[in-house]
């Protein structure tokens, strides 16, 4: 108990108490904004926003001047799609919050964020500042680490969910800001419903996808009928519904059009049959994944509908991702879709999200689009207001970067969201250093 | 006796039949070159021919008459890369169940099994890691059992047949696994091993009985020497591939993440007499990189592909610098089909998070992480790994310093033939599975 309070104590301190007023001069200047890149500027962060940015920008009287010495500064990067915050090792199921198990769309991931993640740190040494957690099927949903040949796929236990109930939604997303010491950082729970079709779908629904699009109109259908008569519910007057009365209530901002419906597909096909969803359902969705999207371009251009995807899914890896290829970000972009490159969903690598925009980059999209394909647009897609960018009157959540923020061999400098500057320190860097200069003094390294 | 019923008759009854495809003198001049040996050399020039290099040097570096001249002006030219663990043609794309090959998960010792006999050669992934300089890599088993078989070293280049990929005299490697993947798939059945030492107790048994193996087998030839009438003991698969690590021909590739595991597997080699040659994963390797080389053990690892796990937990990005500061031999692995496509830049993370601390690693330094380091490992650093005359030309340029996020490899040649050209459709080979496909070689620009 007193090493907790303790560790409590060393928490608080470590905690900035209030935004001073900093200004950031002989920066390269990535606004992700319409200015561009700016090669030499300031930038001033003041009450927790930016009050000046651009080329002739000075230090104003009495702030904190750090000199860039050339380095970048970007907006802080924001995970379109995470489960950063809601869960600490993906393989200790008691440590996950970021799937139901029970419950459908009625699932709320907000109610697990854990301000004091040792992931959240390390993330912020990725350059990112906001999340946005979204659930996952309980069995074959999005996740999954690919990288230890234990043939987990076959050997894994599950994590829950009952094979003979279909629960097709996967619940409501959160959005989440990552400031140390901040104990409440959800600034928005229930910003949309994450719905599995694909393969995953059809899995989940019994099997077949023409299973899973039907039971997904039903619940709509559901939906509406139990937000026009509540009451009757109640009373046991209705028809029986396939979902709970708490999945059911999730849905009704989806079906009302107030909330997005976030789509996991990639085949072009169930893309296809995504949009149309939408269209007759008159219903938002986001697209997420969309291995094949640069097959149907045009159409999702069209129907105005926001990409998250990653840039390094290139191999046929299931027969729902045959055209999976490298410069499907550069294809969409070109097309005029609102692209956001996510990173893997494995928690402690958030960083490839910034090396995945510089693949994009690599294989075809614009530089100058790039950085906006993990801040900008990624606010832009969730309907953030007031973050993503490099603007007078945002929030002053930017990082100062050694070098290029999408290069291998660049890392922040500084870190600030709301205008306070983070502490650098992360329990990784902590191991690190513990490590990387052995001790003459005889003391096992527990000691240092 | 057949020979299948004698070990000693033939030891390599699946032999490889690769074969160079056809390539011409060929000199890059004017790249950037980073040998693999420590050096970079600028505005340098490299001259292949027959398959092998003939000369590597400065701008001064004469370069024969008749030699196919590739303008690497702006450009990097690095060995072919290396990747010491990957699951390509084991675990292919697609993923299907019926083509999930790489765990013979029925029994934890399944040191009769070989990788080989389950690699599907029309894996697409092949191509995808080919387009990203890999030149040469080691296809293992999986990590479910204690001893998951045996791996096998191929060259990357299309074929239709396995034995058409086998790198020709690369030693065989077995796989062993520390850690949670044993105990948890055979714990989850009630069966041994379920748990850590249980793991520890299954290695032991299963060496003791190939000693055993060996020493009937030596002693059924020391009585045929002297002309003695012997039965010969039946044969084992399993046990000829543990006498093969105890004689030293087959080296001991071990997945072990934790820094305490790796100390107990090395004491169980020396208990039993065998060499362990590489960890793979080795997450905590920067807890022990004295220990790894004063044991002269190598270890694999990822730049940050961490803490998905309770023994990956303590998995930092600066595990492979410190550890190479403190003298042990370093590989940066892939054991995936994305990333081994890009290695080049998992080394660049890896070298940067030990420059962040002042470790001052350079790129001609890091680059045998991907190349003459994982060579050794695979028993082939005579052949390949380094631009050094004589050496096989395994050799890829670079659109731009490869440790750069928008580096490409432009151009790969495999003892000295062009096998991938990201500007010729001539060179950008299908295998037949991508044919009339949506995505039909769609990697390409």
């Amino acid at each position: 108990m007193k090493r907790a309070l303790l560790a409590l104590a060393a928490l608080a301190l470590a905690t900035p108490v209030s935004a001073e007023t900093v200004a950031i001069i002989n920066a390269r200047l990535e606004t992700a904004a319409t200015a561009g890149t700016i090669p030499s500027g300031a930038i001033v962060l003041k009450d927790g926003k930016i009050i000046a940015v651009g080329a002739g920008v000075t230090a104003p009287a009495g702030a904190r001047v750090i000199d860039a010495a050339g380095g970048t500064v970007s907006p802080g990067l924001i995970a379109p799609s995470s489960s950063l915050t809601v869960t600490e090792v993906e393989q200790v199921t008691s440590t996950r919050d970021d799937r139901s198990g029970k419950l459908s769309a009625g699932f709320d991931i907000s109610y697990g964020v854990n301000p004091n993640s040792t992931m959240i740190p390390l993330a912020r040494q990725t350059g990112l500042t906001r999340v946005v957690a979204t659930p996952v099927l309980s069995r074959g949903g999005g996740d999954g680490h690919k990288h230890d040949d234990s043939g987990a796929e076959e050997f894994a236990g599950g994590g829950g969910g009952d094979d003979t109930e279909p629960m097709m939604f996967a619940g409501q997303a959160a959005i989440v800001g990552l400031a140390a010491g901040d104990q409440d950082p959800v600034v928005r729970a229930r910003v949309a419903v994450t719905l599995d079709l694909g393969e995953a779908g059809a899995r989940n629904a019994g099997g077949s996808r023409g299973a899973a699009l039907v039971l997904v109109k039903a619940a709509f259908e559901d939906a509406r009928a139990f937000a026009r008569n509540r009451s009757a519910y109640d009373r046991g007057e209705t028809r029986e519904f396939g979902l709970s009365r708490v999945d059911l209530e999730a849905l009704i901002p989806v079906v009302e059009g107030r909330t997005p419906l976030l789509v996991r597909v990639n085949r072009a096909s169930d893309i296809l049959q995504v949009l149309r969803l939408a269209r007759e359902e008159k219903i938002k969705i986001i697209l997420e994944g969309a291995a094949e999207g640069w097959l149907v371009a045009p159409q999702i251009a069209a129907a105005g509908v926001g990409v998250i995807l990653d840039s390094q899914a290139d191999l046929p890896d299931s027969f729902e991702s045959l055209a999976a290829r490298l410069d499907n970000a550069a294809r969409l972009q070109a097309a005029g879709v609102t692209v956001a490159i996510m990173g893997s969903r494995d928690l402690n690598n958030m960083r490839q999200q910034r090396f995945n925009a510089g693949l994009a980059v690599a294989n075809g999209l614009p530089r100058d689009q790039a950085m906006a394909t993990v801040t900008a647009n990624v606010a832009k897609i969730w309907g953030m207001t007031g973050v993503g960018s490099l603007v007078v009157g945002q929030e002053a959540d930017v990082v100062l970067w050694t070098g290029d923020p999408l290069e291998t061999t660049s890392w922040p400098k500084a870190v600030f969201i709301g205008g306070v500057e983070q502490p650098q320190s992360t329990r990784a860097f902590e191991l690190r250093d513990r490590y990387a200069t052995p001790s003459a003094s005889g003391y096992p390294p527990a000691y240092q | 006796m057949a020979a299948g019923l004698d070990p000693a008759a033939r030891p390599d009854p699946f032999p490889s039949t690769y074969a160079p495809l056809p390539s011409r003198l060929t000199a890059i001049r004017g790249a950037t070159i980073l040998t693999a040996t420590g050096q970079q050399i600028d505005r340098g020039v490299i001259v292949f021919v027959d398959g092998k290099i003939v000369a590597v040097g400065g701008a001064e570096t004469v370069i024969p008459e008749g030699a196919t001249l590739v303008d690497g002006t702006g450009k990097w030219v690095t060995p072919g890369i290396i990747d010491a663990h990957s699951h390509l043609g084991v675990y292919p794309s697609p993923g299907v169940p019926s083509r999930s090959d790489g765990n013979e998960g029925i029994d934890p010792v399944t040191a009769n099994v070989w990788a080989e006999h389950s690699i599907w050669p029309q894996d697409p992934g092949f191509n995808r890691a080919r387009a990203g300089g890999v030149t040469t890599l080691q296809i293992l088993p999986g990590s479910a059992n204690l001893f998951g078989g045996r791996s096998v070293t191929v060259r990357n280049v299309p074929s239709v047949t396995m034995q058409g990929m086998k790198f020709p005299g690369a030693p065989y490697g077995l796989k062993m696994a520390c850690g949670e993947n044993p105990k948890r798939v055979y714990g989850n059945r009630s069966r041994a091993p379920a748990t850590a030492m249980g793991n520890v107790a299954g290695y032991r048994r299963a060496w003791i009985d190939a000693a055993d193996y060996g020493r009937r087998w030596d002693d059924y030839r020391a009585k045929i020497a002297k002309g003695e009438r012997a039965d010969p003991p039946k044969r084992d698969l399993g046990l000829d591939t543990l006498v093969g690590v105890l004689r030293g021909e087959i080296l001991v590739q071990n997945h072990c993440y934790r820094a305490d595991e790796m100390a107990v597997m090395i004491d169980v080699a020396r208990e039993f007499g065998y060499r362990i040659t590489m960890f793979h994963h080795a997450s905590e390797a920067y807890k022990v990189g004295a220990l790894l080389a004063k044991e002269g053990i190598c270890f694999a690892t990822w730049a940050d592909w961490q803490g998905f796990k309770m023994e990956a937990y303590d998995g930092i990005e600066a595990n492979a610098a410190i550890a190479f500061r403190a003298g042990a031999c370093t590989v940066i692995h892939s054991d995936d089909a994305i990333m081994t496509q890009r290695l080049n830049q998992e080394v660049a993370i890896a070298m940067a998070a030990g420059n962040r601390i002042g470790l001052k690693i350079t790129e001609a330094e890091a680059i045998a992480w991907i190349t003459i380091n994982p060579a050794k490992a695979m028993g082939i650093d005579g052949q390949t790994g380094s631009l050094v005359a004589g050496k096989r030309a395994d050799v890829v340029l670079w659109s731009a310093n490869p440790f750069s996020v928008y580096a490409q490899a432009d151009k790969v040649f495999i003892d000295g033939a062009l096998v991938y050209d990201r500007r010729d459709p001539r060179y950008q080979p299908k295998s037949d599975f991508e044919l009339g496909q949506p995505g039909e070689g769609a990697f390409h620009p």
